[in-house]
């Protein structure tokens, strides 16, 4: 399966490598880089590339390129979730993925990846597993260690990875007991040049952060669950209890993980929360356009919308945007031509607004295309589906543990055309 | 001077390797893996680093095990230091210290162990620990890597693995299976039905080796569910059975699945939620590549689903749908809008939506599709502006109601500022315009105006054989054009200075007054050309046209050949073939054949023998439950239960499940049932006893499937049918869990009335007995028996010996001092029971037992049934009298179906319903 993983950073150095079977040459990423050259963009290095004796896979996370080498036929999926799994597994354990904290690491790296694959077959992939084997680096620890010689090797054998229970480790003890839910919904949408909507869908997962003691066993009921369209679980969810009773019912792992993610149904119409008003002109033998625009909330159920962050990709022929907010801050980078407009919270009463000109290339012709403006935005206790956590149930222990469910919309890809 | 401070650096590593502290050799090995981490050649440090390998420290340990691994295969003789350690660690009373062991020891590439490996793999392969097992099976690619020789060996091995029913071994003995001996799709059939029922249990990496594998297995063993003429609709009850009535009926064999076919169908629908993206696409493919047609539709959603993931996985996918699209549209229209292009996108993943919105594209919806690309072609993103200008193309070649709207739109591009999208257009436009030229002489010439504006070498040799093609429709225009490529022919690019040759050829064809000295011209500056395929094609069309003495026959049909009409291309998908790669592969990505690469071979047109999956006899409960998790052993049996539980509702929702492949999922849980109960003192005879019975069973409830029309059915089965349901007990913790999941295991009990057959309804599986008590009741008690004695026991299986029967076990002892000969029960029996007897048992020595089966038909009440048991000289008359619950047989429905049935029993005056609590 994977034979070699290599580690490539931004500026096209390895920067790691490691091999689960015998020595792949370091050569072999030549065709990757020459893949590389040949995208205009970071992202349009294509996932697989053949060469003539392996297979090169890569995956693009925090500007790191991890490239897996593989000999024969393996599903592709199956070795670009493997990598994204090793991504969130070094996210989980340094709080970022960067080169500098990869390799202030590297020894934890090998470690973790030692453990993860056996002769390129996937071994131990749950966090709740890898923490026991390997415990993250924090400075206390890593003061404690240099004084003291101990190790990040848990000095006990980790027992998860036999239970029927793998995903929690066993002996679990907390003072606090608590378990929160964050129900997370995200609008993905285009929204055409006239201001209807062309396409807009929910996707929504329920992240949880659970640190209770011993085996609890908890039950999630959900006020409206015929909501939901489509669901994908954490192997930990009692999938026949879903389909009979639509309740989720898990014993869950100890920490931070994505319970479920779905998808609401089409059916529904969406509720687009923000409007914009736009107005990019070129003129026709002018160097100049125009640029307006003026963002309202729509359908936000009288909720605040917050964070809001317009992004849009000008025209190539934009020399300089010359804007005024009428609040927050805009950025213009005048060689990537990408304008961000920082709005922050939109206040019904006096919409925010981003007038001014552009200044174009001097005898470029007028572009044909208008840009695209990207949205962002969060709106708090809010979701926007209207899904409803019912309500929360623990069984198998004693105590009584706090809860709480959160309730949050998001953009996804928000999009509107001009 | 570099490699110097590199040297002294190492010296500086063996030293503190060498000292005596823990914590310096830990930093010594912590920087040596750094050195490793970055490529550098750290392998002059082996035999110092090699000494530490039974160090105390877990940490340096491990670390000194990734050196070991990196350079064994450079320091063969050194890396041999260490193998006593691991033979050592082998023998371990901990699981995990053996496990480590194994892995490392098979990870060193040193050919001279490899006998040493193959008995460690051997050991392990039958080790108590299933996770020791799953190392095993590990080890054995490692091993066949390592020497190939040794595959016979290895296969052995995985046979007996693959008979492991421990969730964590199945995926990694598979994945040894697929790399080792893929086609040994023999030592499947027995596991087959055993991997389906494990299969949501695996795990997730597991779980797509295995699913991979099962497809690859499937089709060569189940007949194909395609068939035109199968009437055959999941949906309806109704219909299949009727379609097997027919069967019995007429022979006329309309389509049927195999029951082991549905069984995968079914086990591995649950799947597609998984969050694992690789699971999801695994489950989709055996869908596409073994469902029904109709079928097909549940996994659309899920792979939907996966466009919100990583951009890779995106990529894949799309690659996947596309593929799909092509042959059944109607799967992915309905989520049109999910393949709508963002222009934050990256360009391969617009160009794959691109092509699954032209495969898409029908009457219906050509018009919102196309509104849709006008947005794409004014994209800043000129390489996929081009790209829906192909796609624009291939709508209009396939839809012929938009043609003209698609070519006038097209032509309007011709005006665009962009050199790309216009090359594009005039790209699409020549291969448009070839199907119906005539009405479109006036878009030649626009074209033709165009023609010194455009420099994209595609776009000009695409005029000019529009030119050419066509020069009888602008007989003025066309030796204008050719005057002009005259001028700058030598500075053109290959492919155009091709078609001018060719333009030049039809135009002295067809107007040679105007052009045969251009034409000279142009195949002279052809002769001295620096490529030779243009020096090859003037010389040929030189020959060709231009009469001489030398040229033979050919010229006379130079008009012919080179006016000949052109079949207009077939404007097709560029995924049109790549169905002949199993979907989710690689070789499927690439769209070659990876190394590797399984074929998916076509359905056979006769299904291969199916009683091969049939499993015959379970191993004695060896797997064992290891010791190491006592603690947690309350969770384990939890689980277990639920997992019951989970098959059980399977079964009760499935309304077209058939009974013989659930009872093989039966069987297989009984038997783990069994080895959760450790029952040590059951013998092995009497297990594999028990097993033939529930084989029969099996083949009986084939037999007697009867149609399901509901009327007919509670006519025969109402006054039949005597149900209950109990609760048992078994113990505290079970119950506590049972409250816990807030699912219980309803037991039910039915029993039967009737002595032709049982009327089970295909709702009502009969399950395995959850409990069954060890403890015998007396018999004979041997005084009165003069030295032999019996004791019976109700086994609460299904009898073998007929329907009707309860089967007994009877053990017979002899504790006389003398041999007991001939031992039976008489002929004639008191009460007119039915019975089967036992085998006379030859004799019986002193102080020797003997344990029979036997089948007493109570005639379903509890009135004792009497009978003699005689031995050579002695009678004894006995009898046995049954409580009633020993008359039940167990059935396992969802709450549900239970409510239902007692609501219909209700009405009926024989029934007695024992609440449940």
């Amino acid at each position: 399966m994977i034979h070699s993983l290599f580690l490539v950073n931004a500026s096209g150095d390895i920067f790691l490598e490691k091999h689960w079977k015998s020595v792949v040459s370091r050569s072999v990423c030549d065709y990757f880089f020459e893949a590389l050259e040949r995208a205009t963009e970071p992202e349009n290095v294509p996932p697989v590339i053949p060469t003539p004796h392996h297979y090169l896979i890569n995956v693009l996370r925090h500007r790191i390129y991890f490239v897996a080498v593989i000999q024969s036929e393996v599903p592709p999926l199956f070795v670009i979730e493997f990598l994204h799994r090793v991504v969130d597994t070094f996210q989980d354990y340094f709080g970022v993925c960067t080169e500098a904290a990869i390799k202030d690491n590297v020894v934890v790296v090998y470690e973790l990846l030692e453990e993860m694959l056996d002769n390129g077959f996937p071994l131990a992939t749950e966090s709740n597993i890898l923490k026991e084997l390997i415990k993250p680096p924090t400075i206390l620890r890593t003061v404690v260690n240099t004084i003291t010689g101990s190790t990040n090797v848990g000095e006990q054998l980790p027992t998860g990875q036999l239970s029927v229970v793998p995903w929690r480790r066993t002996g679990v003890k907390y003072t606090n007991n608590e378990a929160y839910f964050d129900v997370i919904e995200e609008i993905d949408a285009i929204i055409d040049k006239s201001g209807s909507t062309i396409t807009a869908e929910i996707q929504g997962v329920i992240d949880a952060c659970v640190k209770l003691t011993g085996m609890p066993d908890l039950t999630l009921s959900f006020m409206n669950p015929r909501l939901l369209d489509d669901v994908s679980f954490h192997p930990c969810v009692r999938f026949k209890r879903w389909e009979a009773e639509r309740i989720l019912s898990f014993i869950p792992p100890d920490g931070n993980f994505r319970l479920l993610s779905y998808h609401v149904s089409s059916q529904n119409l969406v509720a687009i929360p923000v409007y914009v008003k736009h107005n990019i002109s070129f003129r026709e033998g002018s160097s100049q356009g125009r640029f307006e625009l003026t963002l309202g909330p729509k359908q936000t159920m009288g909720k605040a919308v917050e964070s809001v962050l317009v992004s849009s990709q000008l025209p190539r022929g934009v020399l300089n945007a010359n804007l005024n907010p009428s609040q927050g801050t805009y950025t213009f980078d005048p060689v990537t031509k990408l304008l961000s407009w920082d709005v922050g919270k939109i206040n019904p009463q006096k919409l925010p607004s981003l007038k001014g000109s552009m200044s174009l290339q001097a005898g470029a012709s007028k572009p044909d295309e208008n840009p695209t403006i990207n949205i962002q935005f969060k709106i708090q206790q809010l979701a926007i589906s209207g899904l409803k956590v019912n309500r929360l149930d623990m069984y198998g222990e004693k105590y009584k543990p706090f809860k709480g469910i959160k309730y949050m919309t998001k953009a996804g890809k928000f999009q509107v055309r001009t | 001077m570099l490699n110097h401070c590199f040297l002294c650096r190492n010296e500086d590593l063996k030293e503190m390797l060498e000292s005596s502290k823990e914590s310096l050799k830990l930093e010594a090995m912590k920087r040596i893996v750094g050195l490793i981490a970055k490529g550098k050649n750290a392998s002059e440090l082996f035999p110092a680093v090699v000494k530490n390998v039974a160090s105390k420290n877990i940490e340096l340990k491990k670390l000194v095990y990734v050196y070991l691994v990196r350079y064994a295969e450079e320091q063969q003789d050194l890396a041999l230091l260490s193998i006593s350690t691991f033979q050592r660690a082998l023998k371990d009373p901990n699981q995990l210290i053996r496990a480590s062991a194994l892995r490392v020891l098979s990870s060193i590439r040193v050919p001279i162990i490899v006998p040493i490996m193959m008995l460690s793999i051997k050991e392990a392969s039958t080790d108590l620990s299933p996770y020791v097992r799953k190392t095993a099976a590990h080890a054995i690619q490692k091993l066949y890597s390592l020497d190939p020789d040794q595959k016979e060996h290895l296969i052995e091995v995985i046979e007996k693995l693959l008979k492991d029913k421990s969730t964590l071994v199945a995926g990694s003995v598979v994945m040894a299976f697929e790399e080792v001996c893929p086609d040994r799709i023999d030592l499947i059939h027995k596991n087959y039905r055993k991997l389906c029922n494990l299969l949501v249990d695996v795990e997730e990496w597991g779980q797509v080796v295995i699913i991979h594998m099962l497809t690859r297995y499937a089709r060569t063993q189940f007949v194909s569910p395609w068939r035109e003429d199968a009437v055959f609709d999941e949906n309806s009850e109704k219909a299949f059975y009727d379609s097997e009535e027919e069967r019995r009926v007429d022979q006329s064999k309309p389509y049927i699945m195999d029951p082991d076919h549905r069984l995968l169908l079914r086990n591995t629908k649950p799947l597609l939620q998984s969050r694992n993206t690789a699971v999801v696409m695994a489950v989709s493919q055996l869908y596409w590549h073994l469902a029904p047609k109709h079928e097909l539709s549940i996994i659309t959603k899920s792979l939907v689903r996966l466009l919100r993931s990583h951009r890779e996985v995106q990529y894949i996918v799309l690659q996947n749908i596309a593929t799909m699209s092509i042959q059944r549209k109607g799967m992915f229209e309905p989520f049109m809008k999910s393949f709508y292009v963002r222009s934050t996108d990256a360009t391969h993943i617009k160009t794959l939506k691109l092509e699954i919105l032209t495969n898409l594209a029908n009457e219906a919806n050509i018009s919102t599709i196309l509104r849709e690309f006008q947005t794409y072609v004014k994209s800043q993103d000129k390489a996929f502006a081009a790209a829906t200008i192909q796609a624009i193309g291939r709508c209009a070649t396939n839809i012929s109601e938009v043609t003209d709207t698609c070519l006038n739109g097209l032509v309007l591009l011709l005006s665009n500022r962009d050199e790309t999208v216009v090359a594009e257009s005039v790209v699409v436009i020549k291969k448009l315009l070839q199907t119906q030229p005539s009405q479109h002489s006036d878009i030649i010439k626009h074209m033709a105006k165009l023609f010194d504006n455009i420099t994209v070498s595609m776009a000009r040799a695409s005029i000019l054989w529009l030119m050419g093609e066509y020069c009888e429709h602008v007989p003025k225009i066309a030796p204008d054009v050719l005057r002009k490529m005259a001028k700058t022919f030598t500075s053109e690019e290959d492919i155009v200075k091709l078609q001018t040759v060719n333009l030049a050829a039809k135009l002295y064809l067809t107007n040679s007054k105007q052009t045969k000295l251009l034409t000279q011209y142009i195949l002279n500056l052809g002769k001295y050309d620096q490529s030779y395929d243009i020096r090859d094609r003037t010389r040929f069309i030189r020959q060709l046209i231009v009469p001489n003495e030398k040229s033979g026959a050919l010229s006379k049909y130079a008009r012919r050949i080179l006016m000949a009409p052109k079949p207009a291309p077939v404007l097709q998908s560029a995924f049109k073939d790549r169905d002949r790669f199993q979907l989710g592969t690689l070789s499927h990505s690439l769209n070659s054949q990876a190394n590797g690469y399984l074929e998916l071979s076509d359905w056979p047109a006769v299904a291969p023998d199916q009683s091969v999956r049939i499993v015959e006899v379970v191993e004695p409960a060896g797997a064992p439950v290891f010791g190491k998790s006592k603690p947690g052993k309350s969770d384990e049996k939890f689980y277990s239960d639920s997992e019951e539980e989970e098959e059980e509702e399977e079964e009760g929702s499935s309304s077209e499940d058939s009974s013989s492949s659930s009872s093989s999922e039966e069987s297989e849980s009984e038997s783990e049932s069994e080895e959760n109960s450790d029952d040590s003192n059951k013998s092995s005879s009497s297990q594999s006893d028990s097993e033939k019975k529930k084989k029969t069973l099996k083949n009986k409830k084939l037999q007697q499937q009867k149609p399901d029309s509901k009327d007919r059915y509670w006519s025969h089965a109402v006054t039949k049918f005597f149900l209950m349901h109990i609760v048992l007990s078994f113990s505290n913790q079970f119950v506590a869990n049972c409250r816990c999941s807030l699912l219980c295991l309803y037991v039910f009990l039915v029993c039967q009335f009737d002595t032709v057959s049982w009327h089970v309804r295909v709702s009502l599986q009969a399950s395995s007995p959850v409990f069954v008590p060890e403890t015998s009741r007396e018999l004979l008690h041997r005084m009165t028996g003069k030295g032999l004695s019996a004791q019976y026991r109700f086994t609460r299986q299904p009898c073998i010996y007929g329907n009707s029967m309860v089967s007994l076990q009877l053990t017979l002892s002899n504790s006389s001092d003398q041999a007991l000969e001939n031992i039976h029960i008489s002929e004639k029996s008191s009460t007119g029971r039915d019975i089967h007897r036992f085998n006379a048992s030859g004799g019986l020595r002193p102080q020797a037992s003997v344990t029979v089966s036997m089948g007493v038909d109570f005639n379903d009440s509890t009135q004792a049934a009497n009978f003699q048991l005689c031995t050579k000289e002695d009678e004894f008359s006995v009898s046995i009298q049954p409580a009633v619950g020993e008359l039940l047989l167990p059935i396992t429905m969802s709450e549900a179906d239970f409510t239902k049935e007692q609501t219909i029993l209700s009405l009926c005056s024989e029934i007695v319903v024992f609440p449940l609590n």
